[in-house]
Formats: C-alpha cells, sequence, structure tokens
C-alpha cells in the first residue's frame, strides 16, 4: 500500500515535488514570475540532496528548451517551466521538441503576454502553444497538478505517443496559494509507476548511432507530419490508461474532464484552470435556488477530449464556455468556445454554445460572475437568439 | 513509426513511395552514410535528352555539368549519318536537377530540353 504524507504546498511546489519524485535526470531553466518558485524548489533538493539531478542554468527559455532537446535526445528524463513570454520564447524549440518526438515535460504557471505587462494570470500564454504537437493538461488544484506531472512523463515516454507534455496551472492563483496536497512518502513509490525506459529509437547513442533533425524535403516531409497526427490519436487511449493505472495504483482518480451536476442540468458552464473551482461552487448556489445549471471542467487540451465532452454536454441545450484567453479577430474568440462549436457543428438537436471571455489578466471571476453568466445564457436560451459573438464578460463600459 | 531496420526504404524513392507509417519517426536517421541512397534529382521540372546522332562527343555538358551527371560510357555508337565513336554521353537522371547548364552549352544543339510529366 502506497503511504502518503498530507503537506501544505502550493501548486508551484507541488510540481517541485512531483519533479523530485519522478527522479528527473536534467533540469533546464530561466526564471520567470510566477513559475520561479518551482525551479527554486528544485535547486533546493537538490542542494539538499533529496535527489539528483543535472541542473543547467541558461540565458533564456529559448536555451533552457534547447538544452531539454539534447538531453531528452541523449536519453535523459528531462523538466523544464515557465510562464508568458518565457513560453512564448520557447515557441521555436515547442515545434522542434515535439517533431523530434522527444518525451519532454514542461509545467506552465500560466501569465497573461505583455503588452502592457501584466504578471498575473490568464491563459493567453498556453492557448498561443496549440498547434505546437504538445500534449496539453490544465489543472484546478494543486493535487492535480502533482499528479499530472507524475502521469505526464508515463504518457510522453510512451512508445505510442513520444510527444512533450505540458502540465499548466493559474499564475497565482494556483502557483501561490497553498492547499494540501498528498504526496508520496517513499518517491520509490512513484518511481515504479514511471520506470525510467530506453526503447525509444530517437536516443543518441555511439553504439546505434542515428541523426536526429534532418532535413526533410517535400516527398517525405508530410507523412513524418501524420505521424504526429496518429500519435496524437494514440494519446488519447495512452492517457486513458495511465489515468486507469494511476488510479488503481494509488487511488485517486482523475478524467480528461470533469462533471458536477450534469445529470439533469439545462445549462451547462464549462471552464478550465483555477476557476472551474468557483464554477461548481457557483453551480451549487444556483441549485439551491432551483436553477438546473451543472458544469464542466476541461483538464485535457490537447488532445482535445471530443468523445467525452460531446457525451458530457448531450442532454443539455445551451454551454457556457467561459475561457480565459482571446484569439483576437474573430467573432468567437475563446479558444475553447470555437473547440466546443465545431464539436456539435452540423448535428441536430446540438446544444446551443454561448461563448464568454473573463478573467483576463487575472481580473477577479468571482461565483457571482459564473451565475450572472448563467442567468444571462439561460436568457438567451428562452429568448431564442443566440449571441454570434463572444460575450466579453465584465469590461467596463461594455453592456452585456 | 517504423520499428525495424527492414523498413527503411533501400531502394531509389522515386521507384518507392513509403507510407507515412513506413517513414523512421522524425525523420530519424537510423543508418549513418546512407546518404548515397538519396537520389537528388527528384526535383527536375525540365530533363535534359541527348540526341545522339547529333552529339560529336565534345565533352563540353561533361565539363560544364555542375552535379556530374553526365556520364561517358565505353558504348561504341554509329550515327545514321554513319560516323563511329567509340563512347556515349549520357545522362544520370537520378542526379541531374535539369538546370539546363549543357542544353545552353551544347555547341550543336544536341541537348533538348523537355518538361517533366509525372
Amino acid at each position: 500500500m502506497v503511504k502518503w504524507k498530507r503537506l501544505p504546498l502550493n501548486s508551484n511546489y507541488a510540481v517541485a515535488y512531483a519533479v523530485k519524485d519522478a527522479d528527473v535526470d536534467v533540469i533546464a531553466a530561466y526564471p520567470i514570475t510566477p513559475q520561479t518558485t518551482i525551479v527554486e524548489k528544485i535547486a533546493e533538493f537538490l542542494a539538499n540532496g533529496e535527489f539528483d539531478a543535472e541542473m543547467i542554468h541558461v540565458e533564456s527559455e529559448h536555451s533552457a528548451l534547447s538544452a531539454l532537446v539534447g538531453a531528452s535526445a541523449a536519453g535523459a528524463r528531462v523538466f523544464t517551466a515557465t510562464a508568458s513570454q518565457g513560453l512564448e520564447l520557447m515557441h521555436e524549440i515547442l515545434h522542434i521538441a515535439s517533431g523530434s518526438r522527444l518525451p519532454i515535460v514542461m509545467a506552465i504557471a500560466t501569465r497573461a503576454l505583455s503588452a502592457p505587462i501584466s504578471i498575473w494570470c490568464d491563459y493567453s500564454d498556453l492557448m498561443n502553444t496549440r498547434d505546437a504537437s504538445w500534449i496539453t493538461f490544465i489543472n484546478s488544484s494543486a493535487q492535480e497538478v502533482y499528479d499530472t506531472l507524475i502521469m505526464a512523463y508515463k504518457i510522453a515516454e510512451d512508445p505510442r505517443v513520444l510527444l512533450p507534455v505540458m502540465s499548466a496551472h493559474d499564475g497565482y492563483i494556483m502557483s501561490h496559494t497553498v492547499e494540501p496536497v498528498d504526496v508520496a512518502e517513499d518517491p520509490e513509490d512513484i518511481r515504479r509507476f514511471i520506470p525510467k525506459r530506453r526503447d525509444r529509437i530517437n536516443i543518441l547513442d555511439p553504439d546505434r548511432p542515428v541523426s536526429i533533425g534532418t532535413i526533410v524535403r517535400p516527398e517525405w516531409f508530410y507523412e513524418v507530419k501524420y505521424q504526429q497526427v496518429v500519435a496524437m490519436r494514440e494519446a488519447r487511449k495512452v492517457i486513458k490508461e495511465a489515468q486507469e493505472e494511476f488510479a488503481s495504483r494509488f487511488g485517486r482518480r482523475h478524467d480528461v474532464i470533469e462533471t458536477h451536476m450534469m445529470d439533469d442540468a439545462e445549462l451547462a458552464i464549462l471552464t478550465y484552470g483555477g476557476i472551474y473551482g468557483t464554477a461548481r461552487e457557483a453551480v451549487d448556489m444556483m441549485r439551491a435556488k432551483g436553477m438546473k445549471v451543472g458544469s464542466v471542467k476541461l483538464r485535457l487540451w490537447r488532445p482535445f477530449p471530443a468523445d467525452e465532452l460531446r457525451k458530457a454536454l448531450s442532454n443539455v441545450q445551451a454551454v457556457a464556455v467561459v475561457d480565459r484567453a482571446i484569439s483576437y479577430g474573430t467573432p468567437i474568440a475563446g479558444p475553447v468556445a470555437l473547440e466546443v462549436i465545431s464539436l456539435f457543428y452540423d448535428e441536430k438537436d446540438a446544444p446551443k454554445v454561448i461563448s464568454f471571455v473573463a478573467g483576463i489578466g487575472q481580473r477577479t471571476v468571482t461565483e457571482y460572475d459564473f451565475v450572472g453568466i448563467a442567468e444571462k445564457s439561460l436568457k438567451y436560451l428562452s429568448s431564442g437568439s443566440i449571441p454570434k459573438e463572444t460575450i466579453y464578460w465584465g469590461v467596463r463600459g461594455v453592456e452585456v | 513509426m517504423a520499428e525495424s531496420k527492414e523498413k527503411f526504404p533501400q531502394t531509389p524513392i522515386v521507384l518507392k513511395e513509403p507510407k507515412w507509417n513506413e517513414v523512421w519517426m522524425g525523420a530519424l536517421i537510423p543508418e549513418p552514410g546512407n546518404s548515397v541512397l538519396n537520389n537528388t534529382g527528384t526535383w527536375r521540372v525540365f530533363r535534359p535528352i541527348i540526341d545522339q546522332d547529333r552529339c560529336i562527343r565534345c565533352l563540353i555538358c561533361w565539363m560544364y555539368c555542375p552535379e556530374p551527371a553526365i556520364k561517358i560510357l565505353d558504348k561504341p555508337y554509329k550515327t545514321k549519318q554513319g560516323r563511329e565513336y567509340k563512347i556515349t554521353l549520357e545522362i544520370d537522371y537520378n542526379y541531374c536537377k535539369g538546370c539546363g547548364i549543357c542544353v545552353q552549352e551544347c555547341p550543336v544543339k544536341a541537348i533538348e530540353f523537355v518538361e517533366e510529366v509525372k
């Protein structure tokens, strides 16, 4: 039986504990708020001899991920963490990591993008990485952060997948707030769940030399990129298996989506990250008043859990998708809302999708905001006119 | 995601085009030095064709070819006019990129330049 110790940890520290327990070999990172304390805590573990790893101090995030591309190609288990501008600076290497099929794992403490400068949370940094072929999780609690990061190695290193994994949590709201987290008393319990494997072909080994990072002409390139499409498809299955094994070994069950009060709901509120907890509380408040509202959490962003969402939303009349990022210049500006709309495209009796944007640059979103969003959505539904554009919730001077 | 070495295409790619799952994962190259298998003439748009009857074996095309993709073969040839040569010039289309320099430089205009039709 696995023994746990309950520690008060913020999500950044939960990441650091997971990295220690996963026995990562190489860490390369550059400090950026609000991620910095992840790597600080890891450095503390290393200094105290609590685990052994190579920590590479680099001069930028571009170099951090580049160093990991090399280390992962050499067969090491690797980790980095970043946020906001740092993630943007990595962007080029994001594609190189996934295209080279290296199982790199990265934590993101999400933060709004400049300009103007904001160190506070929204998901504009994470959403910009949408097409980089990284498996992307969005966590809602520090426990989930710890568990997801451990599963991330299981998923990334699976020979059917071999894609990098990003695991995100809210900057500040989660990265700097303390929650009780169960961490393994004995890291060996975790290490038995994710044994290190050297069976992938893209490892640089003098006894079996390979070239990684080749130039590929038009008659080959398309096929190589299609392999990534298939790997993402496979990942959906592998993620399910990893969650299943995690649950049976450790007794904590996670899924790609989470639902609350959805059995008889007429309206669903769909969101992700730290504000999901707020949405769930708002649902309980509305239920107490007799409103048939439920909530859905998106925990996995890529690969998009299409089947699970379609099933979860099959009985509601409408779904209000609350995004924390803006895709500028398109009528539906919520990245997740766009995906949910595409789920039901051309389907009869599909739920109406209403796109909301909220919590930009860490503008506070309370239970009452969710109640307001739900009331507004129900009003649209009863009037029969669903807005074709995103509703920017909470902008001063905009009437909704 | 090809698993075994056997699946690696050994024949020229213009002859056998591997499917997505026969290509090495992430365009990895598992056999060092395998660039000799790589035919560099696959992107030719125009194909030079030597008219063996007009060719006077001056070797100017052979000198100018940047690849070099023109081969001098010990193959006797008798032209329609009855002239006998001990050698024949042939273009190696696996490597000819269709730059047309030979066509331009041939003093007797013995090289035709024909569009490739796929």
